[in-house]
């Protein structure tokens, strides 16, 4: 027998397959914070956390500062995102194979200022990595670049 | 009738506030290579591929194309730049035929490699043991993880964090040199250090 998958229903596909692929290959971190500067915090389930060295960035985390703050973030496909002060930075969805580099990354910048080299799964796939704004959405293939939303 | 329209728009200005203003620049890298940046609003494409080339979408949502000068990028997101993470590098080391034992240049190599870590503040490091074709495949998955586990353990001697390094082993199965069965091949006997 022959089936014969129209567009929609692949792409369907190849999102579910992404998704059970990324639940097994992802269970734990997406990244982990590198640089602190100042005023800067973790939000997580509603919860605040002071942001600190070493500590463990996961999917649906915020990255928040203050006037005087900063934090650095290696993600785990080698990806570094960086965000100066007064800024707000949500990782909606982050999911890495590191065997494939398969993934899928969308960041979004509430306002602030954000620094970004992008990683493995960029050079893999093209559009596997977005950057939400209110505005606009952009799509990063294999680059280096800086996005400021104005308050 | 006028303050009727004067209502709507401002009822329209509460429902659709105007999206804050935004500035992207792409940069070069340290190789000078530029990359793609898409910026996809309502439909429309602004596609950013130079070198400080800019998309700046003013309050009135209308699209500035000039492209930023370098000293006006320091100055307006040099905090995010600085806060940047140190890029992850690899390093690669040899093996002695059939050994967890490194080469002589590897040695040095290690030493070197060593030095340049201490000063990363957390390294997150995975060390991934390889080995050529000589001998069977569960004796090179064993000398594979011997070998990461002898680098691994010298990385946590000279100091470095033992909960933040991965090691693992992957046998015959991933050859920097592709050679048939039983094979020498000294640049296949090797570890790589991934450090991010």
């Amino acid at each position: 027998m022959f089936i014969k998958f129209t567009a929609p229903t692949s792409r369907w596909l190849a999102t579910i397959l992404l998704a059970c692929c990324a639940g097994f290959a992802f269970a734990g971190d997406a990244g982990h914070l590198k640089t602190v500067k100042g005023s800067a915090h973790v939000e997580r389930d509603g919860k605040r956390m002071p942001a600190s060295v070493g500590m463990a960035v996961l999917e649906s985390d915020t990255l928040v500062t203050g006037a005087d703050g900063s934090m650095g973030v290696t993600m785990t496909d080698n990806c570094l995102l960086s965000v100066g002060p007064n800024s707000v930075l949500a990782i909606e969805t982050y999911a890495f194979n590191s065997t494939t580099h398969a993934g899928q990354f969308d960041a979004a910048l509430q306002k602030g200022t954000l620094a970004v080299i992008s990683g493995k799964m960029v050079k893999q796939s093209p559009d596997a990595m977005r950057v939400h704004t209110p505005a606009t959405v952009m799509a990063v293939r294999g680059t280096e670049f800086v996005v400021k939303v104005d308050e | 009738m006028g303050l009727i329209i004067v209502g709507a728009f401002a009822l329209a200005v509460l429902l659709f506030p105007a999206a804050p203003p935004q500035t992207v620049v792409v940069l070069p890298g340290p190789d000078g290579k530029v990359g793609t940046v898409v910026v996809q609003r309502d439909g429309e494409q602004t596609v950013l591929n130079t070198a400080y080339s800019t998309s700046r979408i003013g309050a009135d949502g209308a699209e500035n194309r000039a492209a930023m000068r370098n000293s006006d990028v320091k100055r307006e997101f040099g905090s995010a730049l600085t806060a940047l993470p140190a890029r992850p590098v690899s390093f690669v080391l040899y093996f002695v035929s059939g050994k967890d034992e490194l080469t002589p240049a590897s040695k040095v190599a290690l030493r070197k490699a060593l030095d340049e870590l201490k000063h990363r503040p957390v390294p997150d490091i995975v060390v991934i043991g390889h080995t050529d074709t000589m001998g069977g495949q569960a004796r090179n998955d064993e000398l594979s993880l011997a070998r990461a586990e002898r680098v691994r353990k010298a990385l946590v001697a000279q100091g470095l964090p033992a909960e933040r390094i991965v090691a693992a082993g992957r046998g015959e199965r991933e050859p920097l040199v592709q050679t048939a069965d039983s094979v020498a091949e000294p640049r296949n006997r090797r570890v790589e250090i991934n450090v991010r």
